[in-house]
């Protein structure tokens, strides 16, 4: 009998590891030999822990499961009351284009052998047997943007750092992934941790960087482990090494993690982190790709692009492209969270709208109430109304509406939801998280509080002064954190301007 | 508390042990932070020393980030998510809760030095919210008084 329960961390932290003891436990007392897997999440954590058993039609989902409905698996399995039927088929899963999350939930995610079976490795393959730059051409025709939420062309940055001369050029990989409601790195590192090794093995080969850095969080001990641990098997098997696969060039890394510090998901303060500083943000130029890791090439990429570059070099930039919308080609992996009845991870094309993945994916809010707001993009996102629900889920969309996708987190608010403590709440992580290097964003910050609490006190003076002060931290501070957190204190004031009137007409 | 002649021998194995390293000064961190629970101020001169740094950069860097204690916490770590996607779900109740329960008033350490409380911005478990992690422990959908008998016990 061959039972999978996910060991991904949304799963244990709704009891999986409870699970997966009872399964082993009842095998045990039945006599029945056991293959029990670890897998990574299928993604609809509504339904985790999510229990596969492996069938003679395929594999078979229950969900969500305690220790108490386990001993019924091992009897007729088509009369459980966890049954959900085959798991591929069910229509939330059946819905996506699952590319990059191909094999998270699928496979065995420490079985090397389990990766190749399913297609793994044959992107690194095919990349050996190409010049660095025919590599990059496609990564550039694949229409490849920055998946941590920038959306610069992957495959130029590449090309920058693959014609800048150095004895030493480095891949650093982004998984800082500190935006909240987003998982889809950390999901990815603990369900298919290979398909990032190579991807950033490709990445090597193409601009002749021979070390790799996997920069990730403390707050994800699972999925530190996790790929420490993978590229600890990846380097014994020879996949790593002085020589990729035993016929390429020397390519190795290994897992740094961070401290705590939000503004470390910016490049080059991850840089600075990397090299043992303090996690300060860099001034532009030089860029990282010219100047990087210890003043060397570094290309410094989101677990999400350099994940996605195995499939299209496998299956062919022009597949990879046919997905998508306008300037934003490919799949995209939307994190539908918050206050949702269907919440979890859903890979698709770019251009669904936000209606569509609010409502019709997501099935609205688990408390039954209506949706007020939704924030797209972590918490340097706007949050939108249900009124701007049309709007297709692209880069250049988002935009054009006064938001950004950034990492694809979507989190969803219902109606109890006071949008002013949401505008306050951004100010103060802003003045929490903010490096200190510009003034904009480290005194900013601490005002914005300030002026959003005089304004919840009724001081009719304080709205002209609070957008005044977005004005300045949008134009004049050095990154994103103290530029982009006038997003969501905007979009709250423009989109839900009763929330800010309404302690005014109290005081009065 | 520390024996000195102890301390620094200890300290010097784990500075060696990472001295190999590109950028080693976070991982000689994180490594003192997990023998002796926060970064003592000793370690600081003889980290600067190792890596010929000044006592002042370690200091800052040590300060920087918000993982490292300067002081011993209590036997079991709480951590809070306070960010958006928790908040969402019940995440500002939770915290008032568990603090209430612990008798907190605000985030810290019980006077018993068992329980240390702490927010924190995100654990990646935005779609079962509201968050924590007690110890090293996911805790999806959390409830306050779960939280407290398992903190308390």
């Amino acid at each position: 009998m061959k039972v999978y329960v996910p060991r991904d961390a949304a799963a244990r932290g709704l009891g999986s590891d409870a699970v997966a003891q009872a399964v082993q436990r009842e095998a045990e007392k039945r006599g029945l030999p056991l293959e029990l897997v670890r897998n990574g999440t299928r993604g609809m954590v509504w339904l985790e822990p999510l229990v596969e058993i492996e069938t003679q039609s395929g594999r078979t989902a229950f969900g969500p499961m305690t220790p108490e409905d386990v001993p019924a698996l091992f009897e007729d399995i088509t009369r459980h009351p966890k049954a959900l039927g085959p798991v591929e088929e069910m229509p939330w899963f059946a819905r996506q284009t699952r590319l990059t999350f191909a094999r998270v939930g699928l496979i065995d995610p420490l079985s090397l052998q389990d990766y190749e079976a399913h297609g793994g490795l044959a992107g690194l393959r095919r990349a050996l047997a190409m010049s660095g730059q025919a590599i990059v051409d496609e990564v550039k025709l694949s229409g490849l943007r920055g998946r941590g939420g920038a959306g610069f062309p992957t495959g130029i940055k590449w090309d920058t750092v693959r014609l800048a001369p150095a004895p030493q050029k480095y891949i650093v990989c982004n998984a800082d992934e500190g935006d909240s409601g987003t998982f889809a790195d950390r999901m990815l590192m603990e369900g298919d941790p290979f398909t990032l090794i190579e991807g950033m093995a490709i990445a090597g080969l193409a601009v002749g960087a021979t070390r790799g850095y996997v920069y990730t969080r403390s707050e994800y001990p699972d999925a530190v482990a996790q790929m420490t641990e993978a590229i600890r098997i990846a380097r014994a098997a020879g996949v790593l090494g002085p020589s990729l696969l035993g016929q390429g060039p020397a390519f190795d890394m290994e897992v740094r993690t961070g401290a705590g510090a939000y503004v470390c998901g910016e490049e080059t303060s991850l840089l600075n982190s990397l090299e043992g500083k303090r996690g300060v943000v860099r001034a532009k130029p030089p860029l990282p790709a010219i100047e990087g890791l210890f003043g060397r090439p570094t290309v410094v990429n989101n677990v999400i692009s350099l994940a996605s570059v195995p499939w299209i070099m496998a299956n062919g930039a022009q597949a990879y492209k046919d997905f998508g919308l306008g300037r934003s080609r490919g799949t995209i992996p939307l994190q539908i969270a918050g206050n949702v009845k269907q919440g979890g991870l859903f890979e698709a094309a770019f251009g669904l709208t936000l209606g569509e993945i609010v409502n019709d994916i997501g099935g609205g809010t688990r408390s039954g109430r209506p949706v007020k707001a939704v924030q797209v993009g972590g918490p340097l996102g706007a949050y939108f109304p249900v009124g701007k629900f049309d709007t297709p889920f692209g880069y250049e969309e988002f935009d054009g509406q006064g938001g950004l996708i950034g990492h694809a987190g979507v989190v969803i608010f219902d109606d109890s939801v006071d949008m002013l403590q949401q505008a306050r709440f951004a100010m103060e992580f802003c003045a929490v998280e903010s490096c200190g290097k510009c003034t904009p964003c480290r005194i900013g910050a601490v005002r914005g509080v300030e002026t959003v609490d005089r304004i919840a006190q009724g001081d009719p003076t304080a709205m002209p002064l609070l957008v005044d002060l977005c004005e300045t931290m949008r134009d004049g501070s050095l990154c994103a954190l103290g530029g982009f957190t006038p997003y969501p204190v905007m979009s709250a004031l423009t989109h839900f301007p009763d929330d800010f009137a309404t302690a005014r007409e109290a005081a009065e | 508390m520390l024996d000195t002649a102890d301390f620094a021998a200890r300290l010097r194995e784990i500075i060696d042990a990472h001295l190999g390293l590109e950028g080693p000064l976070l991982p000689i961190l994180h490594a003192v932070q997990h023998e002796w629970g926060h970064i003592p101020e000793p370690a600081i001169p003889q980290i600067a020393a190792a890596l010929n740094l000044g006592r002042a950069e370690v200091h800052g860097v040590v300060s920087f980030y918000h993982d490292f204690r300067r002081e011993p916490a209590g036997k079991l770590v709480l951590k809070l998510c306070a960010a958006e996607a928790c908040q969402a779900q019940g995440g500002r109740d939770l915290a008032r809760d568990v603090l209430k329960g612990l008798g907190l008033t605000d985030f810290g350490t019980t006077p018993d030095g068992k329980v240390t409380v702490e927010r924190t911005f995100c654990l990646g478990l935005c779609a079962c919210g509201p968050s924590a992690m007690v110890g090293d422990r996911p805790v999806a959908a959390a409830k306050a008084e779960d939280i407290c008998r398992e903190a308390l016990a």
